[in-house]
């Protein structure tokens, strides 16, 4: 299994990006204007109950040294605390994480199975009214807000259906996913949008191409050719596709939570914007460009598996 | 010839803009080998799709003719009828092993889809059929080729695995469209003598496309001229190419390095074969024959026995032996 090798050096290429998606999301934060110990406090705060909260959390020092403390926590796996929660910035996150985990993963899964009948529907029956209506939908899906789709489905299904919570997580599994069911629905319509136009495409170029045509002369039934030389080979551009997608999909995750009312990080990277939290913000922010990078290395592991040319 | 295999009779694929192959007629018994021969666009290689019914739909398709196989004829069949022929009595091999493999699949699952579906052979047995094919085919160790991807192969053992699906269900006929193109020279003397060797052991009849005279000299029993869509001249494979009647086939052979002696510029055929819908009235070949007669521009040349089993389309025919080929 040489072909899979990179799996041991690609952990690797991480350093240097985590390095510098550290140093730019240090820099950005704290070049908003806004003063987190004065919006901790509020405009009445003394000037030395200030100092003491700036002190306390470093504020006061120089820029660069604050960097290196925030390396040195790092290196010891410390994010230094929440100015806003006075916890610890990993204890907080662990509290958030799993509404974020369950809407990727459960988004991820949902659009593979928009995605692939769809587009197989389209392919096989290319040019027909089945086509051109996938066609149409996934070409509207593309230009509908993640947000604006989320409300509609809230007021459909949630609202007048009453087949779906409208916001919140619940406390059971089982609650939870049901919780989960709309939300992610929402991200897996703007994904399939994207993701069905490609599949689509490469399913009909693949159905023309070469392969194709000797395994029909080989007398086997379209079905079959379909299923075990289109499909796999139509794959492979896809899942690349998503992989990128996945960035925006974490992004978006900020978006659908505030929709839902889910409390995942996105929401809480959004309160730790608005009171400059810094420690916080850092902190996601590190948690997303992780995030990212392990997904498309796992997309990666999934291309070498399903094309065996692919060396990486 | 009601003894053949295959007989293809008035043959004729429209496109959109006209005829791509038109009135073709030819037959193949068992355990013969015909050449097809012509230059790009002559419709050979669209005279072998629309055999094995896989001409592009909505581009191309059968308007007339028949072709029949043990005497079924198979122009119309559906879908599911000819899906039984295709793999099963006729295998087909492609010019570019790289590009008619599946890249993603190993060589054993792309032999075994075709006998899991035509023979019925457990996953098991497929695999055992596929070693037995591969070490048939000449590929050295074929139990552990057969877990292979194409792209692990060389090009001439690619090809050699495509010959192998292609007699996978063992077949009557095998189609072999420029078997040898993408091949270089030393590999595609092997692979033709391959595909004889199967051609005694199995009894196979073999159709080969080729525009290679030498493809032809080396392997074929018969040879059947095509130029624009319709077959110029068709016989014997020796005396066609020693005693050339059409002119067509004459500089055609003219055009061979051999026949140059290997000295100076090898002579050519001056000017272009005609496009589909802008074909010349009369003899399609009359713009570009340098014995072109007036009468040649009005009239279309039947195909016409010549005796000794061959036939030839041209009003003004060679007679006497002009040239020799294949020393």
């Amino acid at each position: 299994m040489h072909r899979f090798r990179f799996v041991l050096w690609r952990p690797l290429q991480l350093l240097p990006v985590l390095f510098g998606i550290s140093v730019i999301t240090f820099v950005l934060i704290r070049s908003i204007p806004g003063d987190p110990a004065r919006l901790l406090l509020g405009t009445r705060a003394t000037p030395t109950a200030l100092a003491k909260i700036r002190a306390q959390y470093g504020l006061d020092e120089p820029l660069w040294t604050q960097y290196l403390y925030f390396l040195q926590n790092l290196s010891q796996g410390e994010m230094g605390r929440s100015i806003v929660f006075k916890i610890g910035v990993l204890d907080l996150m662990a509290n958030r994480i799993l509404p974020t985990v369950l809407l990727v993963v459960g988004s991820v899964i949902l659009s593979l199975l928009i995605t692939v009948p769809l587009a197989s529907l389209a392919a096989r029956n290319r040019g027909r009214t089945v086509d051109h209506a996938i066609r149409l939908v996934s070409t509207a899906g593309l230009g509908l807000p993640a947000f604006w789709l989320g409300i509609m489905l809230i007021i459909l299904l949630s609202v007048n259906l009453g087949l779906f919570p409208v916001a919140g997580f619940g406390d059971t599994w089982l609650d939870r996913l049901h919780h989960m069911v709309l939300p992610c629905l929402t991200v897996a319509l703007a994904l399939s949008a994207v993701l069905t136009r490609n599949l689509r495409a490469s399913m009909i170029a693949e159905m023309a191409s070469d392969q194709a045509t000797a395994a029909r002369a080989r007398g086997l039934p379209e079905r079959v050719i379909f299923r075990r030389h289109v499909l796999p080979n139509s794959l492979v551009p896809t899942i690349n596709l998503l992989a990128v997608n996945i960035g925006w999909l974490i992004g978006g995750s900020v978006v659908v939570e505030t929709v839902f009312s889910l409390p995942g990080l996105g929401q809480l990277l959004v309160r730790g914007i608005f009171a400059r939290d810094y420690m916080v913000v850092q902190a996601i922010a590190m948690a997303f460009a992780v995030a990212t990078v392990l997904i498309n290395f796992l997309a990666d592991v999934l291309t070498v598996a399903i094309d065996p040319r692919i060396r990486l | 010839m009601s003894d053949a295999l295959l007989e293809v009779q008035g043959l004729t694929v429209m496109s959109g803009r006209g005829s791509v192959v038109e009135d073709v007629g030819f037959a193949v018994a068992q355990g013969q080998v015909l050449g097809l021969v012509g230059e790009s666009g002559s419709g050979k290689t669209v005279t072998c799709r629309a055999v094995i019914g896989l001409l592009p739909s909505g581009s191309l398709a059968i308007t007339a003719g028949s072709v029949r196989l043990r005497g079924q004829e198979l122009v119309g069949l559906d879908a599911l009828a000819m899906g039984r022929v295709r793999g099963r009595r006729i295998g087909m091999i492609f010019q570019n092993p790289s590009s008619h493999l599946d890249p993603v699949m190993r060589i054993g699952d792309q032999i075994g889809l075709a006998v899991r579906h035509h023979l019925g052979l457990s996953r098991r047995e497929a695999r055992a059929h596929g070693i037995e094919l591969l070490r048939q085919v000449g590929i050295p160790d074929p139990a552990a080729r057969i877990d292979n991807y194409p792209h692990e192969l060389s090009g001439g053992m690619r090809q050699r695995a495509m010959i192998a699906t292609a007699l996978a269900c063992d077949p009557q006929l095998v189609i072999a469209d420029e078997p040898t193109t993408a091949l270089d020279v030393t590999i595609q003397a092997q692979i033709l003598r391959l595909l004889l060797d199967l051609r005694d052991k199995r009894g196979l009849a073999i159709l080969i496309i080729t525009h290679d005279l030498g493809v032809v000299a080396q392997t074929c029993d018969r040879i059947a001229v095509m130029y624009a869509g319709r077959i110029a001249e068709q016989g014997d494979k020796r005396r066609v190419l020693s005693s050339p009647h059409h002119p067509y086939t004459a500089a055609l052979i003219r055009c061979q390095p051999a026949s140059g002696g290997g000295q100076g510029l090898l002579p050519t055929i001056p000017g272009q074969p005609p496009l589909v819908g802008a074909m010349p009235p009369g003899c399609r070949f009359h713009p570009r024959c340098s014995r072109a007669q007036p009468r040649c521009r009005e009239v279309v040349p039947p195909l016409e026995a010549k005796g000794d089993g061959r036939e030839a389309a041209c009003l003004y025919p060679i007679e006497a032996p002009v040239l020799e080929f294949g020393r």
